[in-house]
């Protein structure tokens, strides 16, 4: 194949005739021409560039390239005037000649038009029609000469146009005469002519009029036809009976439904409207790709990062500002015309149901909940679900801290009635402070969604900005609440909801704020601890704080910016501070159940929570023995606080009932009764003792459980042993106790993974895969970028002196030529003069031999 | 006596209002006894003034009383310009001091009677300014512990005491006594008075006397009460841990007394007599009951700046070992300077490892010397020809203790388990054991105080198995370590030592994780969450 190709070449070149020299193109050049490079070895896959030369061709071809471009260059070398053609379009190649010609008529007309004085008004240019001046034609009417336009054509009938314009209608013209033959020979004069013309086109109106007055009768009795045969078609008696009473709107109801059909607006292609079962599909799919991610970032699989999520997430139809449009709808509701308050309070209650109704669903499909330990949430999320709809009901109720008269009720209805609709964004957190504050729960949610809405970031280009700086302000502003006497629990409870809408569309400054409130927390604690070696349970604001930032961030992470440190932070609060009084109690206890649910995912194991409980319980013993637990930092053994949760009141014991612990008590200062404390006293005992439960489940499959449940299963069966406790902790005590006995142990010795076996060191040869041949080889990709252009650039600097050299070589052979040139003509010349000296030395000379010889 | 000098120079003072006026009618009265000996009465008002500060003024004073302070400051400057004279002049009387009154009565020359009446003066006022020393104000104190000490330096130069021998050393030993008396007062707190006084230990010769001194008085007082007051040995112990000795012998030169020749047959210039001295006061220090929270300030510094500079440091022996039998902090600290005395003084402590054994509870990890006692565990630990089943008793109980741990603490101690098992290769079945039978029950036995009978061995350590759940990512991967073959090197856990809660935090917070932070997807409700949560069970809003 290789050796093929050149021989065809060959075989082709000689057979071909030769072309004309210097052509570009030639398919058959002269086979005394052309050169043929041989090649030693044909090579697969080479293209042979050069094999075949024509230096002949190609040498005159560069001198006469030369002399076009140097040569002029160099003759014109001392000349500085220059020629221009400045005839239009001479050498643009886009213009055909014909084209060039009109454009250049037009410019020369232009030309002679602008010349002419412009207050010379009169002397317009002569109109021509077929070679003839326009007046000429006006003045005499009836030479037709012309012979063109014989086609009958056009509306206009050819005597019309032929009596107003002149021309055209030549043929007809000549055959007018031939119809009225010897009628009257005489010309007609141009009135007559004129009227006969008006006649003849009355007529033929009046014609056309009656023929379609006729197609119409027509058609209407065609109709008419028509109708009495569609009713003996379809048997359809109102039809018939109607037909009387449609008689006269028949045509439009007819046009009508033509119309419509014609019109009907054609159905779009669209996407196939989903059924419920796809619906609800997608969103398992969805909840189960989230769900997926979030056991991946628990396993801790991706801690070096992936870039993949965030453009998950961002995907994600909850970042898509799910509540804005809501509230879009709402704004608009709002500013089209007054809106009575109890349309906007039921709109909320019915927006805050969905809400719920929304985030329970989730709950329900999430995969990850249903597992076994919650087994009976089916009852317990109907018990919610009922208690859900009651909350509507309560939520119009004032806040418990803004009790008031009715008529301070009736003055804030007024207020109400008078929140403006929109709201700059505030600035700093006094200036939000100022918005909230004196206002009730739903007037400052409402304040609060109407700064999102007027400042949503589609709107404007600062709004991001001011938005995020709304998370930080909303932050404080809960923390503010939470430290309050008493603290507005309720308000936070639904500010909860703006916060997770804003860190959803904010999630680096939420988690930024997040941080930032904790490193407080974290360094006042820091500071208590360095100053008094312990610290003090903080205030609400940081469990708050706490309890948001796990429902904000996913808590089972392996690793997250937020979530880890705030771990840390709840298990400093678990060994630091000492329980000094109940409501440490009470709010320690609280930490563990936001720690619980922090691990209830990931089930994670949290050493200083175990220790807690064992203290609590201990706390709570009446005859203690301390044997087979040691207690380990916050609490003692001994000391004023080390009987802190003991009740010994029989009757208080008799009369308690379980009830959820008041977090509002712990953040307050509000005294209590001897039998209210007790009563908490056996709540607390109560959470701690499900608490112990819970971790139970939670740790039963850790290898070393029942060394890590030893102590507490010691404090148990004190307990039990006790008695003093109402039936109810008892129950709990032993259920708690049989878990644990459940639990099976097993001991399975511990064994390292077989780490891989190194492998040998082999011999083999390094091979080197070859891309290409002929280029250089075993070099990175930019190390043969470089050669390529160094290559390339030699090359290019050879060929550029080649060039130049040839440029002298022409050059000097020009200035040769033009020295011989000279030379010759100066021999030329002188031989010249010298021919006529001798001519006229001879003549003289024989002149004077003809004196000589007179 | 000093009554009657009341008598005798009580019309002397001319009674300016306020302190400018004092200090003007004092330096009239000093420049007056200076000028002639025919004025020496006027001391008996300087005195006066001086015996103001110490007792209150006199009902008939018209200083008012807020100014009394400074009145007092210029009569303590009175007497140190006038008994520095005096000293420098040499008019007071030298040897030893008879009483005043055989000297007035008796017929000796009026030179001499000066200077013995002098001399009783310059005494009444070492006594009036050494009970200064307990005043009020600290202005006062101080400027009366300066003047006490100037009087010592004098007195040094120009000796009150006739030399035994030619080239004697002498010092105002009686002057020094009592102002060291006056500094370890059992009433007062003197802890600023005595961070004043430690730039006068930085002479040779005030350190020696001090430690001399120091020794007497401690004595003394333990002997005078039944129930020492806690302030003497807090300030006790001020004093004495300020002494610190130089580390190698080198000429003393720095001597608080100038002399004009060092001699050396004084014991003041060896080392070895300034460690005699330290030695007998700390032991007589030490002898007495403390109180525990000086027993750990005392532990704390004992292998720093005490065994070092003992003459016999295996006197230290009885202390420590009671110490390390208290239990808890205070064995931890004893710790330290046990080890000190094994390492370099050779000391063989019965049952070591097995008292160290006992001392692992789960206080460890709370505890303020965590970082020493591990420390040090990790230096006991080191040695390689430690038996197994200590090594590995040692590491199962470190790791049951690990369940318990807060996660700083964990973070250091699971680098140093693992380091055990790196070091004795033979306790590597105790993560790695691949042919073991399933047992029912962990073989550990956790009450056994004997490591040796613990069963250890027999374990394995389930215990990092389970912190391999742990909530913080950094403790998890400390734990699963052990999940792969251990590498060879060990783990430095010196910067671990110190790792506290909050930088755990910080280094959290300033984690750099993924570009953007992953959020919950389930949306919020309400504060207390979902319904299925811990908190909503349990908690109400109310």
């Amino acid at each position: 194949m290789g050796k093929a190709r050149p021989a065809a070449a060959r075989r082709k070149g000689p057979g071909a005739p030769a072309g004309a020299p210097g052509g570009r193109a030639r398919p058959n050049p002269n086979p005394f021409e052309v050169k043929v490079n041989r090649q030693k070895f044909p090579v697969l896959g080479r293209k042979a560039r050069h094999a075949v030369g024509q230096p002949g061709v190609s040498r005159a071809r560069a001198v006469q390239k030369r002399t076009q471009t140097l040569l002029k260059e160099y003759r014109e070398r001392d000349k500085s005037n220059i020629f221009t053609d400045k005839r239009f379009g001479e050498y643009s190649s886009n213009m055909s000649s014909e084209e060039k010609m009109v454009r250049r008529f037009a410019l020369e007309q232009q030309r002679q038009h602008e010349k002419k004085s412009i207050y010379n008004l009169n002397e317009d240019e002569e109109l021509t029609h077929c070679g003839q001046s326009l007046a000429d034609i006006e003045k005499h009417n009836d030479i037709v000469d012309s012979d063109s336009d014989p086609e009958e054509r056009g509306t206009l009938s050819a005597e019309l146009t032929a009596a107003h314009f002149g021309g055209g209608g030549g043929l007809l013209h000549k055959k007018t005469p031939l119809q009225q033959g010897g009628e009257e020979e005489k010309p007609r004069s141009r009135r007559e002519l004129i009227e006969e013309l008006i006649a003849k086109s009355k007529q033929e109106k009046r014609e056309r009029q009656a023929q379609r007055e006729g197609a119409l009768e027509l058609t209407e009795k065609l109709d008419q036809d028509w109708k009495e045969i569609q009713t003996l078609l379809t048997h359809r008696t109102p039809k018939s009976e109607n037909r009387d009473k449609k008689e006269h709107p028949k045509p439009d109801a007819y046009d009508m439904m033509v119309r419509e059909l014609g019109l009907e607006r054609k159905a779009q292609p669209s996407n196939r409207m989903k059924t419920e079962e796809e619906l609800a599909k997608e969103k398992q799919d969805r909840l189960q790709k989230l769900e997926a991610a979030r056991l991946r970032r628990m396993r801790g699989e991706d801690e070096a990062g992936d870039a993949r999520k965030p453009k998950h997430l961002s995907a994600d139809d909850l970042n898509d500002s799910f509540v804005l449009d809501k509230d879009n709808r709402r704004l608009l509701s709002y500013t089209d015309g007054k809106m009575s308050i109890k349309e906007e309070q039921s709109r909320e209650a019915s927006d805050g149901e969905s809400e719920e109704e929304q985030g329970e669903d989730p709950s329900e499909e999430d995969p990850g909940d249903s597992s076994d330990p919650e087994g009976h949430s089916d009852l317990e999320s109907d018990a919610g679900s009922e208690e859900d709809r009651g909350w509507p009901d309560r939520e119009p109720r004032p806040a418990p801290g803004e009790r008031m008269t009715s008529d301070g009720h009736k003055a804030r209805e007024l207020a109400k009635t008078e929140l403006p609709y929109t709201f700059a964004a505030p600035e700093s957190y006094e200036e939000l402070k100022s918005l909230l504050s004196g206002k009730t729960m739903e007037e400052q949610l409402v304040v609060v969604e109407r700064i999102q809405t007027c400042n949503h970031p589609s709107l404007a280009m600062g709004n991001k900005a001011k938005l995020e700086k709304l998370f930080g302000f909303l932050l404080e502003y809960i923390g503010d609440l939470a430290t309050d006497d008493p603290p507005e629990l309720r308000v936070i409870d639904k500010l909860v909801v703006q916060l997770y809408n804003l860190c959803q569309m904010f999630p680096d400054s939420a988690s930024n704020s997040i941080k930032f409130v904790l490193r407080d927390a974290m360094h006042e604690m820091e500071g208590a601890i360095e100053a008094r070696g312990r610290a003090v349970f903080p205030g609400l604001d940081v469990l708050v704080y706490l309890k948001i930032a796990g429902m904000l961030f996913p808590a089972s992470d392996f690793r997250h910016p937020v979530v880890t440190p705030a771990l840390v932070c709840m298990s400093q609060l678990l060994t630091k501070c000492p329980v000094l009084s109940l409501q440490d109690v009470v709010k320690g206890l609280f930490v563990c159940c936001v720690f619980l649910d922090y691990v209830s995912l990931s089930r994670r194991f949290i050493p200083e929570l175990i220790n807690f409980l064992l203290g609590i319980l201990y706390i709570a013993t009446p005859n203690k023995h301390s044997h087979g637990y040691t207690l380990v930092h916050p609490f003692r053994a001994s000391g004023k606080n080390s009987e802190l949760l003991l009740v010994s009141d029989q009757e208080d014991t008799a009369t308690w009932q379980r009830r959820g612990l008041s977090l509002g008590w712990a953040g307050g200062l509000k005294a209590q009764t001897k039998t209210e404390a007790n009563h908490t006293r056996l709540s607390c005992l109560a959470v701690c003792l499900a608490l112990v439960k819970r971790c139970v489940l939670l740790y039963g499959p850790l290898p070393s459980f029942h060394t890590i449940v030893r102590p507490l299963r010691a404090l148990l069966t004190e307990h039990l042993a006790g008695c003093g406790h109402p039936p109810e902790l008892q129950e709990l005590c032993q259920s708690a106790l049989a878990d644990m006995e459940k639990q099976e142990q097993c001991c399975r010795p511990l064994v390292c993974e077989k780490s891989k076996p190194l492998p040998l060191k082999l011999f083999t040869p390094r091979l080197v895969r070859v891309l290409e041949f002929g280029k250089k080889q075993g070099s990175s990709k930019e190390e043969q970028e470089r050669k390529r252009l160094i290559h390339k650039h030699k090359r290019e600097f050879k060929g550029a002196v080649r060039e130049i050299r040839r440029d002298n070589q022409f050059l000097a052979r020009m200035q040769l030529s033009e020295t011989l040139e000279r030379d010759a003509e100066r021999k030329r010349k002188v031989k010249q003069l010298f021919n006529s000296l001798a001519t006229q030395e001879g003549e003289w000379k024989a002149l004077k031999r003809k004196k000589f010889k007179k | 006596m000093v009554s009657a000098a009341w008598g005798g120079g009580g019309g002397g003072m001319e009674r300016d209002p306020g302190p400018e006026g004092a200090r003007r009618a004092l330096g009239r009265l000093l420049e007056a006894v200076l000028a002639s000996r025919g004025e020496a009465n006027a001391v008996f008002d300087i005195l006066a003034v001086l015996q103001w500060g110490v007792g209150g003024p006199p009902a008939t004073s018209l200083f008012p009383q807020s100014e009394d302070h400074e009145e007092t400051q210029e009569a303590v400057r009175a007497c140190s310009r006038l008994f520095g004279a005096l000293l420098e002049r040499g008019e007071l009387f030298v040897g030893r001091l008879p009483s005043e009154d055989s000297v007035m009565a008796g017929s000796q020359g009026a030179t001499r009677k000066y200077k013995v009446w002098m001399r009783h003066r310059y005494h009444s006022c070492c006594n009036r300014l050494q009970e200064l020393l307990a005043h009020a104000s600290f202005e006062v104190k101080e400027l009366a512990l300066s003047t006490l000490m100037k009087f010592v330096q004098l007195e040094g130069a120009y000796p009150l005491e006739k030399p035994k021998w030619d080239g004697c050393y002498l010092f105002p030993r009686q002057l020094f006594k009592a102002v060291v008396e006056g500094l370890l007062s059992p009433e007062n707190d003197c802890s600023l008075l005595l961070s004043r006084f430690r730039e006068y230990l930085e002479h040779d010769d005030i350190r020696y006397h001090v430690m001399r001194a120091a020794t007497d008085v401690v004595g003394r007082v333990a002997d005078r009460y039944p129930e020492v007051p806690l302030t003497f040995w807090n300030n006790a112990f001020t004093l004495l841990s300020a002494v610190s000795l130089p580390r190698q012998e080198c000429s003393f030169s720095t001597f608080y007394v100038k002399h004009v020749e060092l001699s050396s047959t004084w014991k003041v210039v060896h080392l070895k007599e300034h460690r005699k001295a330290f030695q007998l006061m700390w032991l007589g220090f030490l002898r007495h009951k403390l109180p525990l929270s000086l027993y750990k300030k005392v532990l704390v510094v004992m292998h720093d700046s005490i065994l070092p500079h003992l003459a016999q440091p295996s006197l230290m022996i009885d202390f420590l070992t009671r110490a390390y039998d208290v239990g808890g902090a205070i064995s931890l600290l004893a710790l330290n300077g046990l080890f000190v005395l094994i390492h370099q003084h050779n000391l063989e402590y019965p049952d070591f490892y097995r008292k160290l054994y006992g001392l692992l509870d789960p206080s460890v990890f709370h505890v303020k010397y965590r970082a020493r006692f591990f420390h040090l565990a990790d230096l006991f630990l080191s040695s390689s020809h430690l038996p197994a089943y200590l090594v590995a008793a040692f590491a199962k109980r470190l790791s049951r203790l690990a369940l318990t741990a807060p996660p700083e603490a964990l973070l250091m101690v699971l680098p140093f388990i693992c380091n055990l098992l790196r070091r004795h290769p033979a306790c590597r079945v105790l993560v790695h054991r691949p042919l073991g039978p399933e047992l029912d029950a962990d073989p550990y036995d956790p009450e056994e105080e004997d490591p040796a009978k613990s069963r250890a061995l027999e374990s394995s350590l389930w215990e990092l198995q389970a912190l391999q759940r742990h909530y913080h990512p950094e403790v998890s991967q400390a734990a699963s370590v052990i999940n792969q073959a251990l590498s060879v090197p060990e783990v430095s856990i010196a910067p671990l030592l110190d790792l506290t809660a909050f930088e755990v935090f910080e280094r959290d917070l300033k984690k750099k994780g993924q570009e953007s932070v992953p959020l919950e997807f389930i949306p919020a409700q309400g504060l207390l969450g979902r319904q299925d949560d811990l908190c909503a069970q349990h908690f109400t809003l109310s």
